[in-house]
């Protein structure tokens, strides 16, 4: 079946192509246009289903090493780009070689004279390859995992996307784009090379341009897409520069041909800046940019101005973990360079709490979820950068779940309120939309990381491993700031559904948002200055036709419609007020039970080593097991070799991840002293000083469980006091911590100084570029022309009446020839210069050529 | 050896056309003249694609030609192409058939002179890249600049005079102080102290093939039975191996360099090329950015590069009391200026509340050429394929540009930003064409342009990482003014009322138009037809230019140090 993979990326492309090319020349109806991206997202998730099950499962004898496309045909030479000279770390190659060397060398030496050994030159002689880019996809652990996301989750968007959209004018111009997007983002992860990759990166940022531009006729919205996609760009500086890099290191973009050469490479310790770490850095700020990181998280919060479902899919589920994909793709790279791990940790849990914060104070229902992404977001770089790759994937897959429920759980809600997006215009909801509140409530649950809903198990997951990292010093530091951005996740997150389904109906109170939150309507009245969601037409608004029902009417909804029948004629944009929520079509809550299932138990795939006693195992589930399933892919830096395939289950098992192999495996290479001494206690280590104190690993995992479920809960019993219990406590407490709450209801004023700092000035750079250029260069220029045409009228009277003057007897016909000629000098007719020009060449012809027209004519 | 009648027959065949236009059609039958006249165009196209026979894995100067024209000073009338040529002077057809397609109805004055001039233009510029005699070389450059001047002058806007005397004037400026050099190196063919020391073997890289040798010693034979030099472009580019570093190869580089650069244009060169665009009408700013320009940086690839090889690597016996200083880190300096300069002078025109479109693309146009320049003086591989699939790309993309700009100031004569947008919702065709030139011209993967940046700035980076650091910001840059253009014409809703009834793309405007989309597209997807053609030639030059880089033909060599 993995032969027909290169099917996968092709489907959602020519549904697209199929939509967007006929659609509306056609007139094609919207139940066609949903059966074909509907249907083509469908075909490509079996064949994924199908593809990752005979990898993995159907005997596939080369598991657990990549398998391309290229093996069986499918693919083609997409650039071949001529000789590359590997002139990049060289000082590594030769590292690499003087070591094997010094080695053969001492091997035959006998004891005694081992002593006075001294080390050997060995220089890197210049080196040549071919850049050949293929197009062929790859299948392996990692592509696999990000296929059955894409295409799953993907599938249950589409669908939720067809009742969503119904009645858009450019439906079919929607479901083109999204049929695009998927194409983009399954070439992104699964081609076989970092070119690949990159048409990918820049394929889905394209596609999250137009989608965010989707109501373009809204100026935020164009705002917003462009902003996105410039942030990107910056980010993909970077990316493309790492990829430079890495050609004229390794000579091939190939991933297997890359890796391979990189994990003899030696390890560049924290502050060492060797070329792996200026290659982990470029890869890092591309993640940055499309994973909205610090400091280039900033389109995310805006890119909500989009159509909901492409908020659930792209800025949530799929290509925002673009980034973790590709750092985890280069593992091997970024485990070279302890620095860059260290920094990536910690660029994640800032951003975490950074955007966690801001998550508290935000009153439209999009903006609190995607505060609420970036700082999941962090959550996985945070796994990464400490060294446990897997768990990052690992959390990627249940924040796809449980973050795009959300995301159609809000849409629903928009869609049920008549494109309400301001919380303080809801409340008390649950009555209404039951299906979207249950569903709404796992999502709720799980990314508090309740037990034993998904987000629990990644997110403690996360948090244990950054305690017990040894592979990066800070690692207690990480797990501090990792718990309290998971407790304000907890209150921000229960702060949304007591806005959204609980508590009394303000959407019934008219006017709507004077009184119904007091902290943050007196926040607005005090002037604290906010420019996102409070006009009511900001956010993203499905247009139905005046007085059209879409959906079932669900009978408490019905009974409200008969009394305040009024409200229901008025559908206008710009009316809010009484307006009944309504449950949303099957259309629409089918993919939303389907992603609470998921929520609930796709946590289970990744039970972790602290319930052994409880499974049995460490990683209970062979391969169904998402550690077990990942770890080829992982470089162990003790090793210096990929992860082996399928450890037993006995001692010998790695932990969750590398970084735990290190930490274990540290105090016996110690003695070695060689290579893995770089992995070191080089800080101060929380896990392990608890563990000191206990004595009991076991005990420990536990501590840190409890300590992280205590975590969840007391934000959600916060959560619960502010906004259920005592609904007075918000504006009291936003009025004690005003500066704070101006901070964070402000975001920081991050876009303010972006704003200034960047846009501004480059804005201002054009113009003195275009002043310099029109002013300096041209005016040379013109200042040229001008001088000769002055010096050309002095020439002319001088000519006139100072040579005529004196030469008047002598030669008056020589000068009645010749004055003409230079009075027509001054006429501006190019033509008279190009004719005197081209003579005057003719003569200097002649001239040069004197000797031959003489030995010609002798 | 048979003489190939193609590269004449395509050559000559749009001024046969002038001439029939000239001797047999009246001024008032103007639906006549543009018909024949696009006809004429598109039967060079066909023609052209014959020389898409050319044989890719031999390269080299094929399709050669080779006549007695003045003895007396020994140039011939000898024409070849290599594959870089071929693709060249295919898009050059291309393009001139869809100027031609292009003003049917924006030309409505003096048809007969126009289409007349377009085709004397078509001539002079496939001949520039089939000359492989630098005489005749040197003619068509300097003859395009005439039908360009009065296309200008002529059908152009307010300003044209002055857009049409400074662009003449400044471009022989450029040629003139060139031919000083051409002149120099045709005295030095007759240098016998010097020529002697030519190999065979560099004459064999440099023709490529046989034919192409056995034409360049066919060609010495005559020149001495006459006691002259020659003007053979090859036998020239092998005299650059033994040309020694001094003074005389910088100048003689600097002579060539600055004919060159003017016409590119280079920073700071440019400032004739905004003002022509401004004024021409759109068929002469599709010629003037899809070909005209190229003919600068054809002539830095065919030129500069082969002819003064130690010039153009730096190579470090010319020492002043500043240091090491060459002509390369002034060229590549200047490329990366124009990269980035010009990004953000085009930046200006969106910038400013009514800014002119057609200036934008021309300053972009700025940008992108210096990405040529800078994949051209990378001196390797990648970085001069690179180079050289952005003359055709930026051709493609900058011609779709301005013939879109030319289609929307048709209807409403002005080309001023702020007179539009939200311009998706009465001509979503249009917009559709738009955003996808706007998107190749970004750089765009599976697109185009993306190709040839990222080889160029591949080539770039493996040169020095700072210079592809800093083009890529101008990248970035430009992304930022395409977009906010875009933004601006096409987002929104329409609050100008003399938008709401425009119509979108006619069957005229969409034949021209895809064309053009469909090449970027199939350039970006499936580029190795076209690499192929200029893989061997370019590999000949960055053989001549640095005779110690390795060119792989086979297997990459890294495995052993694994």
């Amino acid at each position: 079946m993995q032969k027909y993979i290169w099917l996968v990326p092709l489907l959602p492309l020519i549904g697209a192509a199929i939509n967007g090319l006929l659609g509306r020349k056609l007139r094609f109806s919207e139940r066609l246009i949903g059966g074909i991206a509907v249907g083509s997202v469908a075909l490509s998730f079996l064949i994924s289903v199908a593809a990752v099950y005979s990898y993995g499962f159907g005997g596939h004898p080369e598991w657990p090493k990549p398998y391309l496309t290229s093996q069986d045909g499918f693919s083609f030479n997409w650039i071949p780009g001529g000789a590359v000279s590997i002139n990049q770390g060289a000082e590594a190659r030769t590292q690499i070689e003087l070591q094997k060397q010094v080695e053969e060398r001492l091997a035959t030496m006998a004891p005694e004279e081992r002593g006075r050994f001294q080390s050997i030159l060995v220089s890197d002689s210049p080196r040549f390859a071919l850049l050949n880019i293929e197009w062929s996809y790859q299948l392996d652990p990692l592509s696999s995992i990000f296929m059955l996301i894409v295409t799953g989750v993907g599938l249950c968007i589409f669908v939720f996307a067809t009742g969503y959209m119904h009645g858009e004018a450019g439906f079919y111009r929607f479901f083109a784009y999204m049929g695009l997007f998927m194409f983009a983002m399954l070439v992104l992860v699964m081609g076989s090379n970092f070119l690949m990759m990159f048409v990918g990166w820049e394929g889905v940022g394209l596609c999250s341009y137009l989608l965010i531009g989707y109501y373009f006729d809204r100026q935020e919205a164009a705002n917003a897409s462009r902003k996105a996609f410039i942030t990107n760009r910056i980010g993909d500086f970077g990316f493309v520069l790492a990829i430079f890099g890495i050609i004229a290191t390794f000579g091939s973009a190939q991933y297997t041909d890359v890796f391979e050469q990189a994990k003899a490479y030696p390890i560049e310790l924290l502050g060492q800046w060797g070329i792996l770490s200026w290659i982990a850095l470029g890869l890092f700020v591309g993640a940055c940019g499309k994973s909205a990181q610090l400091p280039l998280h900033v389109w995310l919060p805006d890119a909500m101005a989009g159509p909901t479902p492409v908020s659930a899919l792209i800025h949530a589920a799929t290509m925002v973990t673009a980034g973790l994909y590709m750092v985890t793709r280069t593992n091997v790279i970024f485990q070279h360079s302890q620095t860059m791990l260290l920094v990536v940790a910690l660029v994640g849990a800032a951003t975490a709490i950074f955007a966690a914060t801001i998550g508290i104070t935000q009153n439209d229902i999009k903006k609190v979820l995607a505060y609420s992404t970036v700082s999941q977001l962090g959550f996985m770089f945070m796994a990464c950068g400490v060294g446990a790759f897997v768990i990052g994937i690992f959390h990627v897959m249940t924040h796809a779940f449980f973050k795009a429920l959300m995301f159609l759980g809000a849409g629903s809600v928009i869609h049920g309120m008549h494109h309400e997006q301001d919380m303080r215009r809801m409340g008390g909801l649950k009555k209404y939309m039951p299906y979207t509140y249950w569903t709404f409530m796992a999502g709720w649950l799980a990314i508090c990381g309740i037990i034993p809903f998904s987000g629990f198990w990644s997110k403690d997951e996360i948090l244990w491993n950054a305690a017990s990292t040894s592979q990066i010093p800070l690692g207690w530091l990480v797990w501090l700031i990792g718990t309290i951005a998971a407790t304000c996740t907890a209150f921000y997150m229960t702060r949304l559904m007591a806005m959204t389904f609980w508590g009394r109906e303000r959407f019934l109170e008219a006017p709507a948002g004077g009184e119904a939150d007091e902290a943050h309507a007196a926040a607005y009245d005090k002037g604290l200055t906010q420019h996102d969601a409070v006009s009511p037409a900001a956010g993203d608004r499905p247009r139905h036709e005046p007085g059209e029902h879409v959906g079932p009417v669900h009978e408490d909804v019905a009974h409200h419609v008969a009394t305040h029948g009024h409200a229901h004629e008025a559908h206008g944009a710009h009316e809010h007020g009484a307006h009944i929520p309504h449950e949303s079509p099957p259309s629409m809550w089918v993919p939303l039970a389907v992603l609470a299932l998921l929520a609930v138990i796709g946590g289970f795939v990744g039970i972790g080593p602290a319930f052994r006693t409880v499974t049995g195992s460490e990683h209970p589930g062979g391969r169904m097991n998402i550690v077990t399933w990942l770890n080829p892919v992982i470089w162990n830096p003790t090793t210096r070799e990929f992860n082996a395939a399928e450890g037993g289950h006995g001692e010998e098992t790695s932990h969750a991840a590398p970084a735990a192999d290190a930490a274990h495996a540290t105090p016996a290479e110690a003695d070695h002293g060689t290579g893995a001494s770089v992995y070191g206690h080089t800080g101060f280590n929380l896990a392990h000083s608890v563990e000191n104190a206990t004595h009991s690993e076991l005990a420990t995992e536990w501590i840190f469980i409890i300590i992280s479920l205590v975590a969840a809960g007391i934000g959600m019993l916060l959560g619960g006091l502010f906004y259920v219990w005592r609904p007075q406590l918000p504006a009291i407490w936003a009025q004690r911590l005003r500066p704070l709450y101006a901070a964070s209801y402000n975001k920081y004023w991050v876009d303010e100084f972006y704003g200034w700092a960047v846009t501004r000035r480059t804005m201002d750079a054009a113009r003195a570029v275009y002043r310099f250029d029109a002013g300096i260069v041209d005016g040379i220029v013109n200042g040229l022309a001008a001088l000769s045409r002055l010096f050309s009228r002095i020439t002319g009277n001088f000519d006139k009446y100072f040579v005529d003057g004196i030469v008047n007897t002598v030669a008056a016909f020589i000068m009645r020839l010749m004055s003409p000629l230079f009075r027509a000098a001054q006429t501006g007719f190019t033509a008279n210069y190009a004719l005197v020009m081209v003579l005057g060449l003719m003569v200097a012809v002649a001239i040069f050529f004197a000797r031959d027209i003489f030995s010609a004519f002798r | 050896m048979t003489n190939s009648y193609i590269l004449s027959f395509i050559t000559w065949l749009p001024a046969v056309g002038a001439i029939l236009i000239l001797a047999l059609m009246k001024k008032d039958q103007s639906s006549l003249i543009k018909k024949f006249a696009t006809a004429w165009f598109a039967l060079d196209f066909i023609a052209s694609l014959w020389l898409l026979k050319y044989n890719r894995s031999t390269g080299g100067m094929q399709f050669l030609e080779d006549y007695q024209w003045i003895p007396i000073i020994g140039a011939r009338y000898q024409m070849g192409v290599d594959g870089v040529s071929v693709l060249l002077i295919v898009l050059t057809t291309l393009l001139g058939a869809i100027a031609a397609l292009s003003s049917w109805e924006y030309i409505q004055k003096r048809e007969k002179e126009y289409y007349v001039l377009l085709l004397l233009l078509q001539t002079a510029v496939i001949g520039v890249f089939a000359s492989m005699d630098l005489f005749l070389f040197y003619l068509f450059f300097e003859v395009s600049l005439v039908p360009m001047y009065f296309l200008i002058g002529i059908w152009g806007g307010e300003n044209r005079l002055y857009a049409a005397i400074k662009f003449f004037l400044y471009t022989l400026v450029g040629s003139v102080v060139m031919l000083l050099g051409v002149l120099k190196m045709y005295f030095l063919t007759q240098d016998t102290a010097l020529t002697s020391r030519i190999s065979s073997e560099t004459v064999n890289l440099l023709a490529g093939n046989e034919q192409a040798a056995q034409l360049v010693s066919s060609t010495l034979q005559a020149a001495a039975a006459n006691g002259t030099g020659t003007f053979n472009i090859l036998y020239m580019q092998a005299m650059g191996s033994v040309l020694p570093m001094g003074t005389m190869q910088i100048l003689l580089f600097a002579a060539f360099a600055l004919g060159f650069a003017i016409k590119v244009p280079m920073f700071p060169f440019h400032t004739w090329l905004p003002d022509a665009h401004v004024e021409a009408p759109t068929a002469g700013s599709v010629i003037l950015a899809g070909i005209l320009l190229k003919l600068g940086t054809y002539g830095f690839y065919r030129f500069n590069l082969p002819m003064f090889p130690a010039a153009s690597r730096d190579q470090s016996s010319w020492t002043t009391s500043f240091g090491t200083f060459g002509v390369r880190s002034v060229i590549v300096f200047l490329a990366i200026v124009s990269i980035i300069y010009g990004a953000l002078a085009a930046m200006y025109f969106v910038v400013k509340r009514d800014g002119d479109v057609k200036k934008l693309v021309a300053y972009s146009s700025v940008s992108s050429m210096g990405m040529v320049m800078l994949g051209l003086f990378a001196l390797n591989p990648n970085g001069v394929n690179g180079g050289v699939m952005q003359m055709v790309n930026h051709g493609i993309y900058s011609g779709a540009l301005f013939l879109l700009v030319g289609i929307i100031y048709e209807r409403r004569h002005t080309r001023n930003v702020a007179e539009f947008g939200g311009l998706s919702h009465v001509m979503p065709g249009y917009a559709a064409i738009f955003l996808g030139m706007v998107m190749t011209a970004i750089g765009l993967p599976l697109l185009a342009v993306f190709i040839s940046e990222f080889l160029a700035l591949r080539g770039a980076f493996e040169a020095n990482p700072w210079w592809a650091a800093w083009a890529a910001l101008g990248i970035i840059l430009n992304a930022g003014y395409f977009l906010w253009l875009y933004q601006r014409m096409f987002f929104g809703t329409i609050d100008n009322p003399k938008n709401e009834r425009l119509p979108d793309l006619k069957g005229r405007e969409w034949a021209y138009m895809a064309p053009l989309m469909i090449l970027s597209l199939w350039i970006g997807v499936y580029p190795k037809p076209f690499l192929e053609y200029i893989q061997q030639p370019v590999n000949a030059v960055v053989k001549q230019v640095r005779p110690d880089y390795v060119i792989g033909e086979k297997e990459p060599q890294i495995t052993q140090n694994r």
